[in-house]
């Protein structure tokens, strides 16, 4: 029996209002590959926060070789020998893969660095993974797939004993994910032990020793991969136990389409490096009906609805809006054409958080409000929070209330009044519970039963799949920027979502789950 | 259509956080500070509670304040403005020259040839300089993704080095009395200038507070992203802010260029600096979003009260610039920490 590498025990951890780990055990062995699998939220970035030394636990134990360690920061957790590669690389661009490999460790007679040194000793490093890299060349100037490569040959250059990667793949093409299987399988040949956090699935069956899968922070499960089948895996992370939080909407009858979206695209835009590429998107929504977008992070949902509303720029595609061909290049082109968009983030994307209730609700509405299209009408501006307030039970101290002093599901409902207020055509809801408690949830979701029983057409898009089967009539799944089904809500559950979100589909055989996917 | 039982009402979810300490101080700050100021300085010399006195007092901020009111609109979307001293300067010699139909002085010798163009003509180019000056920054800013900062860093030297190649034969000086009226002029007791800013605040006040335009000035300020996915033209407007202070300090270089009855390329200089000054005191945030035209009056008023008292208490000129230093550096602090708290 070899003695686990890591083992984690009984760690817990909570934030406000959750509980983002329950008392969860796992162990890694040398040599071993082992995935840690989960759903959104299911407390996987805050195991890798407690790993990395971002994070303390608030109880358990962490051992490394037998040993009881604390990692109370990340260089301490580098000192032992454990590294964490993130999804969004730590690199320096504006410096070379030298610098980057030894920064805070430079090789030389402090304060002056040796420059042959530091250039020598990361070729060496390079040369150790295979890579062909000049020392010299810039981060900046190098492909996604060898920064990460950069990366792990940093994290091996510290003596790392256990590496820890965060969606390696998922930037990747595929003949890069192939090159970087191979040296996950030559660290683990090393006798390394690699944690490998993913939601693709077909990687796991091909790369993982034994999985260990989270849901809603407690160990649900795992085991050898040889022993569990693709099934398990997926019953395993989508469990039932979040099912009955939300009360299913009833069924509706949707009318003629509405939207219509074909071949929609996206391209590489350095400003938003991390946003998905979308690739070939086609979309149907009808009056009166809500379409439920579901995908794992990074799937590209939010990437559609912003390009759909003209928020990101669009490489190419069709919309259609009832039958009609219109063009999208901004926001306001979008609201024009009787799109609106209640965004992702409401803090950051939706609020004027130092401005008043009514100056928040009557943003979109200026030009109604207006006399001679100049002055605001104070009594036309009150009669549509009025109006508003009553609609939505928006509870606050009084119109002229900051917003910020409002809880956040009477936010939430102030930002959707502010495009009801508009009469859509087509509404786009980002997480639109988002952060919001269990009522106010209840409340935005009959919010949007009435919306779409008065004939919008809303797209909903959320992380939580029981959300997303509680409130949609229909349901497309995306996954790493492409459309990979479509299921009447009827015919769905939380298990073929899972499959549909995290197998591709031109591998995956079951027709049930690929019907509609792209090529 | 059935309607789903109305929930429970609960009590309106509120925090209160503008009846902290903190927000009633940042509210009235500046109203508070001034009055202190002005008790403060009466008490000290007997020669500043006097009418004359204080009609001097808003004379003298009277030009800085016009600028104050565009910068204000600048610093709402978050902006800055540094070259509206240089720009007011470069109006205020090409008033001059339309005025006087040349680069000539007439307290020099060679005039009385030239036919000048009149008081209103100035005015009009004086402030067709500082629009299309505001216009051209704002384009760099909007077009060329410039940050205001450079773009007007830039201005701050472009404008200058403009002004000083138009007089390059010297000050412009000894305009007609319709010209000079514009800065020296009276109407019963108040100066024509403070006439001016106060007309000028009001209509501020007015298109802030009560239009369209206005509300989407705060929008863009006070979160810019939100805005743009509201419909809002994000850059339609800050375009229009740089015009607006545009405006201001051409009709400023004006008015200046009347009250000294000359106009030089060295007139503004530092303006940037007392301008902000008394923006940000008067509670505007440099983060956009939150201010008030009341407020930049009020942040006038108090800087040159603070000068007008040190000037009689016969306090060192260069320790009036250190004063004004420190102050916009601390009033600055107290913003982040009243930002830091409101967001909390």
């Amino acid at each position: 029996m070899t003695e686990p590498l890591l083992r984690m025990t009984g760690i817990s951890k909570r934030f406000p209002g959750v509980m983002a780990l329950d008392d969860v055990s796992f162990d890694v062995l040398p040599g071993e590959v082992h995935g840690l699998l989960g759903e959104n939220g299911a407390g996987k970035s805050t195991l890798l926060k407690i790993l990395s030394g971002a994070d303390q636990p608030d109880s358990g134990a962490i051992s490394l070789d037998g040993a009881p360690v604390t990692l109370r920061s990340p260089p301490d957790a580098h000192k032992l020998g454990v590294v964490t590669i993130y999804q969004e690389f730590n690199l320096i661009p504006t410096m070379t893969i030298a610098e980057n490999m030894y920064l805070g460790r430079e090789p030389g007679r402090a304060p002056f660095i040796s420059w042959s040194a530091m250039r020598d000793e990361t070729a060496r490093q390079l040369a150790n993974l295979g890579l062909r890299l000049d020392p010299m060349a810039l981060v900046s100037d190098l492909s996604v797939a060898e920064q990460q490569m950069v990366e792990i040959a940093r994290a091996l250059s510290m003596r790392s004993r256990l590496i820890v990667m965060d969606e390696p793949t998922s930037a990747l093409a595929e003949h890069e994910v192939e090159q970087l299987l191979a040296i996950v399988r030559d660290l683990r040949a090393r006798g390394l032990g690699i944690i490998y956090v993913t939601h693709r699935l077909e990687e796991v069956m091909r790369v993982c020793d034994r999985v260990t899968v989270l849901r809603d922070g407690k160990r649900v499960g795992g085991g050898d991969v040889g022993d569990l089948g693709l099934d398990d895996i997926i019953r395993m992370m989508v469990g039932r136990s979040r099912a009955q939080l939300f009360t299913p909407l009833g069924e509706r009858t949707p009318g003629a389409v509405v939207l219509r979206l074909q071949g929609l695209s996206s391209v590489r835009d350095p400003s938003r490096p991390h946003a998905t590429i979308l690739r070939d998107i086609a979309l149907e929504v009808r009056a009166g009906e809500i379409l439920g977008l579901a995908g794992l992070m990074g799937a590209g949902r939010t990437e559609v609805a912003r390009c759909l509303f003209g928020a990101d720029p669009s490489a190419g595609g069709e919309i259609t809006i009832d039958g009609r061909r219109v063009t999208i290049r901004t926001p306001l082109d979008a609201i024009r054409n009787g799109i609106g968009l209640v965004p992702e983030d409401r803090k950051q994307q939706a609020l004027f958080l130092d401005l008043a209730v009514r100056h928040n609700l009557a943003i979109t509405s200026l030009g109604a409000l207006t006399r001679g299209g100049i002055f605001i009408s104070d009594s036309a501006e009150d009669e549509l929070v009025e109006t508003y307030r009553k609609a939505l039970d928006i509870r606050m101290a009084s119109p002229e209330a900051r917003i910020a002093d409002l809880s956040g599901g009477n936010q939430q409902k102030v930002v959707l009044a502010r495009w009801l207020a508009l009469r859509p055509r087509v509404l786009i809801v980002d997480e639109p519970t988002r952060g919001i408690d269990i009522a106010a949830k209840a409340e935005v979701h009959q919010q949007l039963d009435k919306m779409a029983n008065a004939g919008i057409a809303i797209i909903a898009i959320s992380s939580e799949l029981p959300e997303v089967l509680a409130i949609s009539d229909r349901i497309v799944t995306m996954r790493e920027g492409r459309v990979t089904g479509s299921v009447l809500r009827r015919n769905a559950n939380e298990e073929t979502l899972m499959q549909m979100m995290t197998i591709d589909a031109a591998t995956f055989a079951r027709p049930a789950a690929a019907q509609g996917a792209s090529a | 259509m059935s309607e789903a039982a109305p929930p429970v009402t609960r009590p309106a979810p509120t925090r209160g956080s503008n009846t902290t300490l903190v927000g009633t101080l940042s509210r009235y700050a500046p109203a508070i500070s001034l009055i202190i100021l002005m008790i403060v300085f009466s008490i000290i010399s007997p020669a500043f509670l006097t009418p004359l006195n204080l009609f001097n007092v808003m004379r003298q901020i009277s030009i800085e304040g016009l600028i104050a009111i565009g910068m204000t609109f600048v610093i709402l979307t978050a902006g800055i403005d540094l070259s509206v001293g240089s720009l007011l300067a470069c109006a205020g010699l090409v008033a001059a020259m339309v005025a006087k139909g040349s680069t000539a002085s007439s307290f020099s010798l060679s005039g009385e040839t030239v036919q000048g163009y009149g008081w209103f003509a100035a005015m009009a180019a004086a402030v067709f300089v500082g629009l299309g000056g505001g216009a051209l920054q704002g384009l760099a800013i909007t077009k060329l993704k410039v940050p205001p900062f450079v773009v007007t860093l830039g201005g701050l030297s472009a404008w200058r080095g403009a002004a000083l190649m138009i007089s390059s034969s010297g000050p412009i000086s000894g305009f007609d009395a319709d010209y000079r009226w514009w800065g020296q002029g009276r109407l019963g007791q108040a100066p024509i200038p403070v006439i001016i800013f106060i007309s000028f605040a009001i209509l501020a006040h007015v298109v802030l507070r009560y239009t369209r335009y206005g509300r989407t000035v705060y929008a863009v300020g006070g979160n810019r992203e939100a805005a743009r996915l509201s419909g809002v033209n994000v850059q339609r407007v800050l375009l229009s802010v740089y015009i607006i202070v545009g405006f201001f300090a051409g009709l400023a270089g004006f008015v200046l260029s009347a009250r000294l009855n000359s106009s030089e390329a060295v007139a503004g200089i530092g303006y940037e600096l007392t301008v902000i000054a008394s923006v940000v005191i008067g509670g505007t945030s440099l983060f956009g979003g939150v201010g008030t035209i009341f407020g930049t009056v009020i942040g006038s008023v108090l800087i040159g009260v603070l000068i007008n008292g040190l000037v009689l208490m016969n306090v060192n000129s260069y320790v009036q610039q250190i004063t004004i230093g420190l102050i916009v550096v601390l009033v600055v602090a107290f913003d982040q920490f009243a930002k830091a708290r409101r967001l909390k």
